[in-house]
């Protein structure tokens, strides 16, 4: 009796299923949706300058792009690579080839960056990339599926390092992560200090991810007499290494090669004052930006942005204005045509403002040089930057001749 | 100027010196290691994530009740330990009778979950923690610059270390707490509460990790993921020094220590790894480990 009954419940189930899956398809046919994946870092040292904040960047987008009127639908997959690059390709490609995810934003951490972006060109997709650093991805590494959108090493390097030489630092010693990104903020930043005359007396390469204590590389740093600390590193390394260069009452002048808001705002002002940054993005610099981040703030916890942030509600915004323009099934179908597509398009944002997208993946905006503010500069919590210098937006980025990227013609 | 090995005399001085101040760090961690597999058979790899907290317990003391940084030096391992003994009461306790590696499960899980959860509340770039104003500054020791919350931190673990050592392997608590390990039932009949015994263990184990968080608060950031950086280290310290072992937990803590901080002159790259080379010629050669007794 029991068996039976189960069996025809079961059986009553089967049915049920059967006549809901097709409506369903029914739906998807009438209602074409487009599939946005963040991948991003979660859990490790990259989580608060992207992380959480990035998936919020691209709902943010999302709303702000009135997705619900205009005819689709576009459904946000979250994952964390974890720092590991066969985890953020293995995440890419489940994505690509099962769940039919058309666009992968963010992917902060330059050795997964890259990783991803092989896999974006394979399967012919969109890719996105707001949080790497490396330079690379818009030049020996680049590929038709790819926009660099916020920053680069190259940028870095000419706007921090230029800066510093001409303010008389000449000699520098690197404190390096060693992976693809430190090695590639070393090699950019050793261009335009040897080129501005000035020269680099030494570097350490220290084991990433794991390192705490940067005492020892600290003190072989200052022997070495250089005038310059260059720290080619990022997230909570950087944190430490100040904070440990402080301690240990470091003469040097420290270039903050990359470093972001969240990373100032673990110092503290005390700490972090008068170190010189760039950053194409700072949530105070114009009514803009203020306004995005108040938005932005609404959504979390209170937190201001980073440019990383930013840059994944501006790719995000522009990715929906471009699908929508040559249509979503279009979209869908060829990652390589929807690059073309952004690329053709001028890029206009309350984060970046007006800007556009070069043939080599290139995002192009101006770069700013900020200066930490003293404490008693400072009106509360994230008023931090002041600006110092900007470098216009065709002059910000390595120019295109000289990146070695195939797809531009010679 | 001397020169050793091509390298300045003064500047590897400095490494041997900053060598002994992150072996400080190894040698309080190890140290609880050694003591919870001593005399609980438990391969705590809750460890870190307990280091952790008691780096967080020091900031929240500081933030919301005002509470500075001497009296959280004794206050944050306490309620670390009450956590720790809370934990070994309800949860570990039940894993006495089965094989190591369920403890160690068990414990690496909880770890897990604990870093999660401060990561969730207050996210990965960590928080700032001043050095307290007494120990501010930095004495010049001619070869070196030397701060003076460095010294202090060398100072404490040395003194924490061998009271550790002192309680366990030359006072009448410590004796009974070897003989439970030894023989548990016979140390019961003889009118010893042995269940509290562990537990009170597995507190002072943590404790002592808590201790070391609240130490390491103002030169790390004071962020989720600080435990597991250390961890594997130690890990690699308890096995070279020899299970259980408290004297080699200290020496090896120390003595590592150094080996990492010249290699980090010499061959900065390899300085996460070679810990590890050395754990595997310690094996090879010694497998119950420098100071391990034999079976």
């Amino acid at each position: 009796m029991n068996l039976s009954r189960r069996a025809i419940t079961l059986g009553g189930l089967a049915t049920a299923a059967g006549t809901i899956a097709p409506l369903r398809s029914g739906f998807g046919q009438a209602k074409p949706k487009l599939k946005i994946g963040c991948l991003t870092d979660m859990s490790g040292p990259y989580k608060d300058l992207a992380g959480p904040g990035a998936a919020a960047a691209v709902h943010q987008a999302l709303e702000e792009f009135g997705v619900a009127g205009k005819g689709f639908d576009v459904e946000v997959v979250v994952a964390d690579h974890l720092n590991k690059p066969d985890v953020g390709t293995t995440v890419a490609r489940e994505w690509f080839d099962r769940d039919g995810v058309d666009l992968i934003v963010e992917v902060a951490n330059s050795g997964v960056a890259l990783a991803v972006a092989s896999v974006a060109k394979e399967k012919n997709k969109v890719y996105l990339n707001t949080g790497a650093a490396t330079s690379d991805l818009t030049a020996a590494a680049c590929n038709a599926n790819t926009i660099h959108w916020v920053y680069d090493t190259y940028m870095l390097a000419q706007s921090t390092g230029g800066a510093m030489v001409k303010a008389g630092g000449d000699s520098w010693f690197f404190i390096t992560a060693d992976y693809a990104f430190g090695k590639a903020l070393q090699r950019d930043t050793t261009e335009f200090v040897t080129g501005a005359n000035g020269k680099v007396v030494g570097s350490v390469a220290y084991p990433f991810p794991g390192t705490t204590d940067f005492s020892s590389y600290l003190i072989q740093a200052q022997a070495s007499g250089a005038k310059v600390l260059g720290m080619a590193n990022a997230g909570t390394d950087t944190i430490n290494t100040i904070k440990q260069a402080k301690e240990f009452g470091i003469k040097m002048q420290l270039a903050g090669l990359l470093l972001f808001l969240t990373d100032v705002h673990s110092l503290g002002l005390d700490v972090a004052q008068g170190i010189v940054l760039t950053d194409s993005f700072y949530w105070d610099m114009n009514d803009r930006a203020r306004a995005f981040s108040d938005r932005f703030s609404a959504k979390v916890k209170g937190v201001r942005p980073t440019m990383v942030q930013a840059g994944v509600y501006s790719s995000t915004l522009h990715y929906l204005k471009a699908a929508t323009a040559m249509g979503i099934e279009q979209a869908k179908k060829d990652g390589a045509a929807t690059i073309a597509q952004l690329k053709a398009m001028p890029t206009d944002d309350d984060c970046f403002g007006k800007g556009s997208i070069r043939v080599d993946g290139r995002k192009i905006h101006p770069s700013y040089l900020w200066e930490v503010k003293k404490p008693s500069e400072s009106k509360g919590p994230w008023d931090y930057y002041k600006p110092v210098a900007t470098t216009a937006a065709d002059k910000a980025f390595r120019p295109l001749d000289k990146g070695g990227c195939p797809l531009v013609k010679a | 100027m001397i020169m050793i090995f091509g390298i300045p005399g003064p500047l590897l001085f400095g490494q041997l010196l900053l060598g002994l101040i992150n072996g400080a760090f190894y040698a309080m961690l190890s140290l609880g290691l050694a003591v919870i597999f001593g005399m609980l058979n438990i391969i705590n790899f809750a460890h870190g994530a307990l280091f952790m907290m008691g780096a967080f317990a020091a900031w929240m003391l500081l933030n919301y009740f005002d509470i500075g940084y001497f009296p959280a030096l004794i206050l944050a391992p306490l309620l670390v330990g009450a956590f720790g003994i809370f934990l070994e009461k309800t949860i570990i306790s039940r894993l006495y009778k089965l094989d190591h590696l369920y403890g160690l499960l068990l414990t690496f899980g909880l770890s897990l979950v604990i870093e999660g959860l401060f990561r969730n509340g207050y996210g990965s770039s960590g928080m700032p923690y001043r050095i307290p104003s007494l120990l501010q500054g930095a004495t010049d020791l001619g070869f070196m610059f030397m701060p003076n919350y460095r010294g202090w931190v060398v100072l404490a673990a040395f003194v924490v270390c061998t009271a550790t050592w002192l309680i366990i392997e030359k006072t009448s608590l410590g004796a009974t707490l070897r003989a439970a390990t030894e023989n548990a039932p016979l140390v019961q009949a003889f009118g010893v509460n042995v269940p509290r015994l562990i537990t009170l263990t597995y507190g002072g184990g943590i404790a002592l990790a808590a201790f070391a968080g609240v130490l390491a608060a103002p030169i790390y950031s004071v962020n989720p993921n600080m435990g597991s950086n250390f961890i594997n280290t130690v890990f690699a310290v308890v096995v070279i020094g020899g299970m259980g072992s408290i004297l080699g937990s200290i020496v090896t803590g120390f003595g590592l220590g150094v080996i990492e901080g010249l290699t980090k002159v010499f061959y900065p790259q390899a300085s996460a790894t070679v810990v590890f080379v050395v754990m595997v010629i310690i094996l090879l050669t010694r497998p119950r480990g420098l100071f391990g007794k034999a079976a």
